[in-house]
């Protein structure tokens, strides 16, 4: 449990080759075998390129519960499409009740 | 509130009693883990947001720059260039607690293989590569940061979601339950009670009626002429 991997489109996630981070090019419905097989397969942390974690929202959100692997949604090279806020929107619903915490950013 | 289906029994009564207290003990031990745990979440949550902010905004850029430095060099040249990265990322996990939440607790080591900051030729790569790949190894930090933050921020939600239901099936179901159900009891075994002490009365008044109609018949017979 030591790993970092990144999944998402080739060209947004050939950048974190340099940093010594494997790759999972995958897109679609790809993108949940491959979450699932790096998530038995030692990695604690798993960076989703939005766009595809929007194409495996169920799997991610399966893996919530459990401390490990962290998948964390990240902009791909086409910027942000708000799906990570959107998630920490939905947890302060759940815990609060209602979203108080951005109330005033949004108006 | 429907109560429990049970025999109004004085063993019962002191059965449901402990419930009772066994349960208002945990309502109020649950309630407060519940307020701590929203304490812990809105610091969190408030951190989360922030870094989530920052991270974007530099992933976005920096990525922006390979999108640029793909443009300059053809692709064959960009995976060659990126093929052995000098550096690797090691991190080591453990579990933190926060109000018996195991959450992850993540450090994180880089090695570096060689004193090079870039392992590709100056001359077949593009500039812009040079400060995309510089600007995405400052961001990592941050990045493993917000993977720690956020994961927290999931399990404690999820927990707090968790214990808020429990807190209001104790004290909108349970409680009541247990008390109603005492009340009926104990009505019971009133009702028992005053049904016992009015036979008592009964029979006794009965008993003595019919000494005394005995004793009477008796004076009467002795006073008989024969």
């Amino acid at each position: 449990m030591n790993k970092i991997g990144v999944v998402g489109d080739s060209d947004s996630i050939i950048g974190f080759k340099s940093l010594g981070i494997d790759i999972y090019p995958a897109t679609g419905g790809d993108v949940m075998k491959v979450i699932n097989r790096l998530a038995g397969g030692g990695y604690a942390i798993i960076f989703v390129t939005e766009q595809a974690a929007e194409a495996a929202a169920e799997t991610i959100d399966r893996y919530k519960t459990s401390p490990y692997p962290a998948i964390i949604p990240i902009p791909g090279n086409r910027g942000t499409t708000g799906f990570g806020m959107k998630g920490i929107h939905a947890n302060v619903e759940k815990a609060i009740g209602t979203d108080i915490l951005f109330k005033d950013a949004d108006n | 509130m429907a109560i429990l289906r049970v025999n109004p029994t004085r063993m019962e009564l002191t059965r449901l009693k402990k419930r009772l207290a066994v349960a208002k003990r945990g309502h109020k031990l649950l309630k407060d883990k519940r307020d701590e745990m929203v304490r812990q979440f809105l610091l969190l949550i408030k951190r989360n947001k922030a870094l989530r902010q920052e991270v974007e905004d530099a992933l976005s850029t920096a990525l922006a720059g390979f999108v640029l430095a793909r443009v300059a060099m053809t692709k064959d040249a960009l995976d060659e260039a990126l093929l052995f990265p000098v550096r690797e990322v090691v991190i080591s996990v453990l579990k933190a607690n926060i109000m018996s939440v195991n959450v992850p607790k993540i450090t994180y080591k880089e090695i570096k293989r060689d004193q090079v900051f870039f392992p590709y030729s100056m001359l077949t790569t593009s500039a812009e590569l040079d400060s995309a790949s510089a600007k995405l190894a400052s961001v990592l930090p941050q990045m493993i940061e917000l993977a720690e933050l956020e994961k927290t921020c999931n399990m404690l939600a999820d927990e707090i979601e968790k214990t808020r239901r429990r807190v209001n099936a104790l004290e909108y179901v349970m409680i009541p339950q247990l008390e109603e159900t005492i009340k009926y009891i104990r009505m019971k075994l009133d009702e028992n009670e005053r049904g016992n002490l009015t036979r008592l009365m009964k029979t006794k008044d009965m008993i003595a009626g019919r000494e005394a109609n005995y004793k009477k018949c008796k004076r009467r017979a002795t006073r008989s002429p024969f």
